[in-house]
């Protein structure tokens, strides 16, 4: 009996502490392959090499410009692709015609790579951040666009029965029906929608820029500054994770009725 | 007394998925007078779920015209409320808030409102720990009862009922029932209410109409004068007995297939 719960007690806190081991094994295989030389360094540096960098532009304050240069474009982009998205998607949910007209345009955008036709944006909207900002607000566009469809065309008709049997204005349905049913849907759009925006942003960045992150990772690269590319790319998941947490927050308190609901 | 429900000559169809027409009721002509409560009853899909989407106001009919007190039904009004077979609440909503609804789309402040919400729970059978709760937490009887809150809260003249305790097991049923003869009786609203069910017909009806198949039309108005107020127990008396033979013949004739 005992030794039961003793294992079980055991395993729950190998659970809680796996990632983590997981996490220093993987440096450890690195700080091995260094060791041995497989590749030359210039190639595979040392994970201290890597922490070493890190500090030097933490420091000289080129870490901070450049994240936060690349903060802007995430977020300007973000939130352009969303307002952009819900308010066509609103549109498109509720006049069928519009998809008929629209949905060509949206299918080839979606189809493209952005990467093939960011450069065209760069042409378009010069080198400064507009560009980047629009990079990042269209690969944003389509996911959030697919689920305000879907979201807002889901909304139960026996519902809106009810809002109409009860002269509900269509600003009272828009606002007690409407967003509220398509809340769900909308808040894991955000969630892949704020995952994106990083890379709208750093594609921006490469094509051609002086600032942010993805022009860190290109200046670091050219001057085969591998630490440097790796400190960039570790502060862009940063940016990422940290970014899917803020939504899913958001996601917890407004749509804490239904982690009540399933409890049940 | 208002609360007036007029039906003349209502006939609904819809377009058939082979093309042509399906018709689905009618012609109905009714009278239900002010405070009267009528019970709808025939085989499913006679179109009496049609003929209260119609009186609601969220349907027109193909032909024929229904009246509220006089006036053309031609969209939903305020002094009428329904109530559906699922109790279609608001999931996002509590307990408290999905019966405030009503209110708070006529404006009512929101401590007037959910006070308004909590005095009703009483009536309605809910306990107060269920004002916080949210419908995917409720039983659905518990969930049904809110739903009649929320009708109640609108203090309507009419109450279009479509089979409204049809998806519940037969002891809360019974029990709702009951709570709905005395919310009836206390406020006297014009009842209209769709059921399968004969003995819940006689127990609730001023008047029974029986509806014949598709497309449905009313073959048989039966009155019920058993004396209110009325218990479970006096379903079991002689009178009761010879209404349900008579409503039971009727259905017969509505359904020819089962006799």
């Amino acid at each position: 009996m005992n030794l039961i719960t003793d294992r079980r007690r055991l395993l729950m806190h190998l659970r809680r502490f796996a990632p983590w081991l997981m996490l220093f094994g993987l440096v450890l295989v690195w700080q091995l392959i260094y060791m041995l030389r497989v590749y030359p360094p210039f190639i595979i540096p040392a994970p201290v090499d890597v922490l070493v960098k890190f500090r030097d532009v933490l420091l000289d304050g080129r870490l901070f410009n450049h994240t936060i240069a690349t903060l802007v474009n995430v977020l300007v982009g973000l939130v352009a692709g969303l307002l952009l998205a819900l308010t066509l998607g609103y549109a498109i949910a509720k006049t069928p015609i519009l998809e008929d007209i629209l949905s060509p345009i949206i299918v080839a955008i979606q189809s493209a790579p952005v990467v093939a036709y960011a450069p065209l944006l760069v042409i378009w909207f010069g080198s400064g951040p507009s560009s980047k900002i629009v990079t990042g607000a269209l690969i944003v566009f389509f996911p959030m666009l697919m689920n305000t469809i879907v979201g807002i065309r889901n909304v139960p008709a026996s519902l809106k029965d009810l809002m109409r049997s009860m002269q509900a204005t269509p600003w009272q349905t828009f606002t007690r029906l409407e967003i509220p049913s398509a809340m769900p849907i909308l808040m894991s759009g955000l969630k892949i929608s704020a995952t994106l925006a990083v890379i709208g942003a750093v594609v921006g960045e490469f094509i051609s820029s002086n600032a942010g992150l993805g022009f860190l990772i290109n200046l670091a690269r050219s001057q085969y500054d591998t630490p440097l590319v790796l400190v960039a790319v570790l502060m862009l998941t940063l940016i990422a994770r940290l970014l899917y947490g803020v939504v899913s927050l958001l996601e917890r308190s407004l749509l804490s009725w239904q982690r009540r609901s399933q409890r049940n | 007394m208002t609360g007036h429900i007029t039906g003349r000559n209502l006939v609904a169809s819809y377009p058939a998925p082979g093309g042509g027409i399906l018709p689905a009721l009618g012609p109905v002509s009714f009278d239900v007078a002010p405070g009267e409560f009528v019970c709808l009853l025939g085989p499913s899909g006679c179109g009496k779920s049609t003929l209260i989407r119609i009186l609601g106001g969220l349907q027109l009919p193909s032909q024929g015209q229904a009246f509220l007190d006089g006036s053309l039904i031609t969209q939903p009004s305020p002094q009428v409320a329904l109530m559906f077979q699922e109790s279609n609440l608001m999931p996002w909503r509590t307990v408290l808030q999905n019966i405030a609804l009503p209110l708070e789309l006529k404006g009512v402040e929101k401590v007037e409102r959910m006070e308004a919400a909590r005095h009703l729970l009483p009536g309605l059978g809910l306990g107060a720990e269920f004002a916080d709760a949210y419908p995917g937490e409720l039983s659905g009887g518990m969930a049904q009862r809110v739903a009649l809150g929320r009708v109640l809260i609108q203090r309507p003249e009419v109450l279009l009922l479509d089979e409204p305790f049809g998806a519940l097991d037969a002891l809360t049923r019974e029990q709702i029932t009951l709570d709905l003869m005395q919310v009836w009786a206390a406020e006297q609203q014009t009842v209209i209410m769709v059921t399968h069910n004969i003995n819940e017909a006689i127990l609730l009806a001023d008047r029974i109409l029986v509806f014949s198949q598709r497309p449905g039309r009313i073959i048989a108005n039966i009155p019920v004068t058993l004396p209110r107020p009325r218990r479970i127990d006096d379903s079991y008396s002689d009178a009761f007995g010879q209404v349900a033979q008579q409503v039971r013949a009727a259905v017969r004739q509505a359904h020819p297939v089962m006799g």
